[in-house]
């Protein structure tokens, strides 16, 4: 596709507006009965991961980068937020900063090393880079190797919000989900996200035209880190525990997956796919091994016949962008 | 010797050097299926550590349920999962040869899940012992050390099917097709060599020298599910440190890296699982094409 045409296609339209401001609408008003009609603290695990498949889906709808080694983000967030949380004494929202700091200086040094490849070149090394980030929180001393920090407290959020109250806790995880998932949005429809397709489209073109794509594609790899580490690191105060699971290769894989069945490039996708994933995962856990089994034969037929996955399906029928 | 403030003996050196190399086997051979794979299909099979583990699994299926040896499983793991990866080849990999690569490598991300969980479940984490034939028992004393027999195999055995393999890529008429057909696969097709059945092969041979891997691993680390699980983060770092395009480089970087890694072990032991990892950032970051890999 030629520039001119890619971004002229990528500009919402009026009818566009309308549909996203709707379905934006429905998610809030869903979030709000949710905790009415299932387990709140399944909602709230649910909403973490929608927020870290939102911020993997950027880097892979918006910019064609595959990374397969997104849960270092969501993992090394979640360990300092915990550290910082339980050992240092931090209240929740400095907590969750320190996290995010974390997420975002991993992100720029893997993102440096990664960013200068593609394709699948890109997906290899991402891959290897979270297994040394894994390696390394197995040998550091901080994060308790096989038991992980456990006991995180909740505290009071800037010195009044009681997080230990769960309807609290709710409302704010739910903030913190709103605000990322706003931040995403935002950052795809800005200048910055238009250029970024720009660059996914034709990148040679893109170049010529001035613009530095390796510093446009570092810029969103950051942000996608940074999104990741929000989500991990406000996982690590849901569940009060930091664990290897976090930043172990089978997070990388299930946030892939998430996007995958929601639909890549699509700001609802992430959202419906980590439901379904997380879904997945409490009414099969009583099947052991074979959740993995079932996952991969979901992966498998969606790359075959589901390559829009559930919302790029609904919104190509509807002939709109959600 | 005192290195670092660790004291180093020799025979400690020695030891780690073997295992090194023996690690070395295992990343070379691996390495180089991604590789021959890489070449014809330009897809990144994500599965090849499942099919190493397969393979380790049929030599084992093999004795227990057919009676057949270790010498009969060297021949026939490797025909037999070659013969699955040739299946997959045609049923999966082939209805997605016009879409980006990335959607391949998904695909076999999703079939790596599938065959791990399947022998997950029915096996369980524990591995399962399997015993180092008769002929290859014992040790050779070698005057600094003792060289256990089987050892000295695995790296022999290895570097055979390595040097067999290149050659046949570099030197003789098939592997002149195949490189042909890399570069230009039209007019390949056009000469009325059958392109598609080449692609078709390839993939499963890359796969069966991941399960030859699989039943040469078999006696020294147990039959395990998660066996390739474990491996496979390392061989992508050494593809991506020695670089996709070369089956020599594949080869070369496998060994040296698996030495690397067991000299580490003597002399910063914290640092041996990541030590791959840490020359991949530094080999990216001066030749991000890798050592022995051509500019895109």
């Amino acid at each position: 596709m030629d520039l001119q045409a890619s971004v002229a296609a990528a500009d919402m339209t009026s009818q566009d507006r309308r549909v996203n401001a709707i379905a934006f609408a429905i998610m809030v008003a869903l979030i709000a009965i949710a905790p009415f009609f299932a387990y709140p603290f399944f909602v709230m695990q649910a909403m973490c991961f929608a927020l870290f498949a939102c911020a993997f889906n950027l880097l892979i709808g918006y910019a064609n980068l595959l990374s397969l080694g997104h849960a270092m983000f969501f993992g090394i967030a979640s360990y300092v937020c915990a550290h910082g949380a339980k050992v240092w004494g931090l209240e929740p929202v400095s907590a969750i900063a320190v996290g995010v700091a974390a997420s975002a200086a991993l992100g720029f040094v893997t993102g440096a090393l990664a960013i200068r490849s593609a394709g699948i070149y890109f997906a290899m090394i991402t891959v290897a880079f979270s297994q040394m980030v894994f390696f390394f929180c197995v040998e550091a001393p901080f994060t308790h190797g096989e038991d992980g920090i456990q006991a995180v407290p909740q505290g009071r959020a800037l010195g009044f919000i009681d997080l230990s109250n769960p309807w609290i806790l709710y409302c704010f995880v739910a903030a913190v989900f709103l605000f990322g998932f706003l931040v995403v949005q935002r950052a795809v429809n800005s200048p910055f996200g238009e250029i970024l397709k720009a660059i996914r489209e034709n990148e040679p073109r893109a170049v010529s035209l001035g613009y530095r794509a390796l510093q446009y594609k570092l810029a969103a790899f950051v942000l996608s880190a940074v999104i990741a580490g929000l989500a991990g690191a406000t996982k690590a105060l849901v569940v009060q525990n930091a664990s290897l699971t976090d930043v172990s290769f089978s997070t990388s894989g299930e946030v892939v997956l998430m996007t995958l069945v929601g639909g890549m490039g699509t700001f609802y996708g992430p959202v419906v796919g980590a439901l379904i994933v997380i879904a997945m995962q409490n009414y099969l856990a009583q099947f052991g091994e074979w959740v993995t089994v079932i996952q991969g034969v979901v992966f498998v037929a969606c790359v075959l016949a589901f390559r829009r996955g559930i919302v790029g399906e609904l919104a190509a029928r509807a002939k709109v962008s959600l | 010797m005192n290195i670092f403030g660790h004291m180093i003996s020799m025979p400690q050196l020695y030891g780690q050097l073997l295992i090194g190399l023996i690690n070395g086997s295992f990343y070379a051979l691996l390495s180089l299926g991604l590789a021959v794979i890489f070449g014809m299909l330009t897809i990144v099979n994500f599965a090849h550590g499942a099919f190493y583990m397969m393979g380790a699994f049929a030599a084992y299926f093999l004795l227990q349920y057919a009676g057949l040896n270790y010498w009969f499983a060297l021949i026939l793991a490797p025909l037999i999962v070659g013969a699955i990866g040739a299946i997959v080849e045609r049923l999966f990999l082939k209805r997605l040869a016009g879409f980006d690569p990335l959607y391949s490598l998904l695909l076999t991300f999703g079939l790596a899940l599938i065959i791990q969980g399947l022998f997950q479940n029915y096996y369980g984490a524990s591995g399962m012992p399997y015993a180092i034939p008769k002929q290859l028992s014992g040790a050779y004393n070698l005057g600094f050390m003792f060289l256990p027999v089987y050892r000295g195999w695995v790296i022999l055995a290895s570097a055979v099917v390595c040097f067999a393999t290149w050659l046949i890529i570099e030197k003789t008429r098939l592997g002149a097709y195949l490189r042909a057909a890399t570069e230009n696969p039209t007019m390949v097709r056009a000469f009325g060599i059958n392109v598609p059945r080449m692609v078709t092969l390839t993939y499963g041979f890359g796969v069966a020298l991941a399960a030859f891997a699989g039943v040469l691993a078999a006696p020294i680390n147990q039959v395990r599910p998660g066996m390739g699980a474990d491996i496979i983060a390392v061989v992508f770092a050494v593809v991506v440190i020695g670089g996709m395009g070369s089956i020599l480089g594949s080869i070369v970087t496998g060994f040296v890296l698996g030495v690397v890694e067991g000299l580490t072990k003597v002399f910063y032991p914290e640092a041996s699982n990541t030590v791959v990892f840490v020359i991949m950032a530094i080999v990216l970051l001066i030749r991000p094409t890798g050592l022995f890999g051509r500019a895109a």
